[in-house]
């Protein structure tokens, strides 16, 4: 085991994979000469050549599109989003395209690839360096999307993305890149994708959370444990399309009280669909209402600190606070 | 080529008769196009080069060793569509078996996608080209512009076929661009652009196998532009009357792929009126055995309807 920080634990295992297995290209804006704005794939364009790390057009359509064509002829690309905020322009090679290349040949063709994006706020990014978009793709069959949070799932997940037979949005949140360290294994394990994991037990309410949020719930419990005596268990959902519900209703059926937060803006994100299915299939082991917390509804995060920290809440005060409700409920 | 210039036309004129018949809800006529799709799909070397093609391709897709049967599977949306299993409307071509990708209904998404596979083919110093196809309403689309751009920038062994016949759906050339050939668009990718009387199918050929040969030998892709016309509707749901005079669809007949390779062959004493029509015959009854079959196929099995979402669920 190493102790790496998330953006690290990312860089190593691209490293990994692609030096294990020369199908794996990487592919995106800046990824070359000036290694990633994000430094995840500094010293690769040295190590690899330019053949397989390819500094592309300033054209995100095109980085998934061609990413699209080199998996159709058996490499494995990972695309790099620069910033995920502006993958939109891409939605509809990953949409129309990768998510139901399998669907629409009735399995004749697949698409493995990877698209990386570095998402969410907290960094003064604004609105076009702080988006959240997993909800816009998690709503598409045909597409994995995940978003690990430590730095053990987000090297075993990535491992797992690049061999995935399938297309994986792997999203990766900025405020988690450098803040969060971790024990990675040495050893090149693999995270499964698809399975929900149980990062805090506890027997008194369950909170079902994904990137940074989870980070913020984990601490908040953790105090909570501390004060009140109270054990929350927290679920990190991690992959979110497809959803992993039974490890959710599992513990929400241990505890009987849950709670759902996400940055996200919450109508319509993808923690509504965790409180559907929460309420649709656990709604009598419920000892109180289940709370949602999520986002502001506005277009997205402003840039000034006050502004920017309004739409960060809730603050890990405030978890605890909503929390300790719950639990007393 | 003349055989399957005709065999296009044959299964165009059966396949909208299934269609007025009300046994086809949907088909993309071909008519018109024959010489330019069998022109440039004939220089692609079977089992070796890859086949991006539009919807309108059927002449192409006949080139790359698809059947008249599986076209009808895929017009009556049978559970042996080899493009689909009957999922896509028909015409959206795709057959991993005989190097046919699948591309969608959403116009230019498949040229990125040429790209990509030309530049995987470069990487591993394969000797294969790829052939990609589409019309000039395409040509408007930011993915045509991103995908050629990347092509020419990694100089991957592509070659870029545009059909224009001067209509997308409705909407005149005139409307669509403020060139006059698609073709001059390629000196700002930094590759050559051709511009090819659509019609003559040899001149088509000749096109397409000079730039086949460019891309083989490492000189990069080519946009050749190919002047064609299509005869009847944008599809069987169009009303091409609202749009072009009949007198303007009449006078393009003038000038029929097919009826000019006639003229050359019988010009050049390879054939004769008498071979022609038994060609035709033959041909005719070939269309009628196979949309007599793909009609009695199995329709798909709404059982099935959520495989191949994953490949977890591909057995």
């Amino acid at each position: 085991m190493s102790e790496k920080t998330l953006v690290a634990a990312i860089s190593d295992a691209l490293h990994d994979e692609m030096a294990a297995d020369d199908r794996v290209m990487l592919l995106g804006e800046d990824v070359g000469a000036r290694g990633g704005v994000f430094k995840v794939s500094e010293g690769f364009l040295e190590e690899f050549g330019e053949d397989r790390v390819i500094d592309t057009p300033l054209a995100e359509s095109a980085i998934v599109g061609v990413a699209i064509g080199m998996a159709l002829r058996g490499l494995r690309p990972v695309a790099e989003i620069e910033f995920a905020d502006f993958i939109h322009p891409a939605f509809d090679q990953i949409v129309s395209e990768a998510a139901r290349m399998r669907y629409r040949t009735n399995g004749d063709w697949g698409c493995p690839m990877v698209i990386r994006a570095p998402c969410g706020g907290g960094i003064h990014g604004a609105l076009y360096h702080s988006q959240s978009i997993e909800a816009f793709y998690a709503h598409v069959p045909g597409l994995k999307v995940v978003m690990p949070s430590t730095p053990a799932d987000a090297a075993g997940m990535l491992r797992s993305a690049i061999r995935d037979p399938d297309p994986v949005l792997f999203l990766e949140h900025k405020k988690c890149y450098r803040l969060i360290k971790g024990e990675v294994p040495d050893d090149g394990a693999t995270v499964p994708i698809g399975p929900a994991d149980v990062k805090r037990e506890g027997g008194d309410l369950t909170v079902v959370t994904y990137g940074f949020e989870l980070h913020r719930c984990l601490e908040a419990a953790a105090r909570l444990a501390l004060d009140e005596g109270i054990e929350v268990e927290v679920v990190d959902a991690r992959a979110l399309a497809p959803l992993d519900t039974e490890t959710i209703l599992a513990s929400v059926r241990k505890t009987s009280r849950a709670m759902v937060v996400y940055e996200d803006n919450r109508t319509y994100g993808a923690g509504a669909e965790i409180a559907a299915t929460i309420a649709e299939r656990a709604m009598f082991d419920l000892d109180a209402p289940l709370v949602r917390i999520g986002g502001p509804d506005i277009p997205a995060m402003p840039y000034a600190a006050p502004l920017e920290h309004a739409f960060m809440e809730p603050e890990p005060d405030q978890l605890y606070v909503r929390m300790l409700e719950l639990a007393r409920f | 080529m003349h055989r399957l210039m005709l065999l296009a036309r044959l299964i165009d004129e059966a396949a909208l008769r299934q269609n007025r018949m009300g046994r086809a809800p949907f088909v993309v006529p071909v008519s018109g196009h024959e010489g330019c799709q069998i022109g440039t799909a004939w220089p692609m070397r079977l089992g070796t080069d890859v086949w991006v093609p539009y919807y309108r391709d059927l002449g192409v897709v006949l080139v790359a060793g698809m059947t008249p049967e599986e076209v009808f599977l895929g017009i009556f949306s049978k559970a042996g569509d080899p493009s689909s299993g009957g999922r896509q409307m028909p015409a959206h071509w795709g057959y991993r078996r005989l190097g046919i990708v699948s591309h969608s209904s959403p116009i230019a998404t498949q040229v990125p996608h040429a790209a990509g596979i030309a530049y995987a083919m470069r990487y591993r110093n394969e000797d294969a080209v790829v052939g990609c196809w589409f019309g000039e309403g395409a040509t408007s689309e930011g993915d045509w512009h991103e995908g050629l751009n990347f092509a020419a920038i990694h100089r991957v062994p592509v070659v870029f076929v545009c059909e224009n016949n001067e209509y997308a759906i409705s909407v005149h050339q005139d409307k669509q661009m403020a060139v006059r050939d698609v073709a001059s668009r390629a000196e700002g990718y930094g590759m050559p652009g051709v511009v090819v009387e659509g019609s003559d199918v040899l001149a088509c050929f000749r096109a397409m196998r000079e730039a086949h040969d460019r891309a083989r030998a490492g000189q990069g892709p080519t946009l050749i532009e190919c002047k064609t016309y299509r005869y009847l509707p944008h599809t069987s749901d169009d009303d091409d009357k609202s749009y072009r005079s009949r007198a303007e669809v009449e006078e393009h007949k003038h000038h029929d792929p097919i009826d000019r390779f006639v003229g050359y062959l019988i010009g050049r004493g390879l054939t004769d009126h008498e071979r022609i029509q038994s060609l035709h015959d033959e041909l005719k009854a070939e269309v009628d055995s196979a949309l007599t079959s793909a009609w009695d196929a199995p329709d798909p099995d709404p059982a099935l309807v959520g495989r191949h979402v994953f490949a977890e669920d591909d057995r």
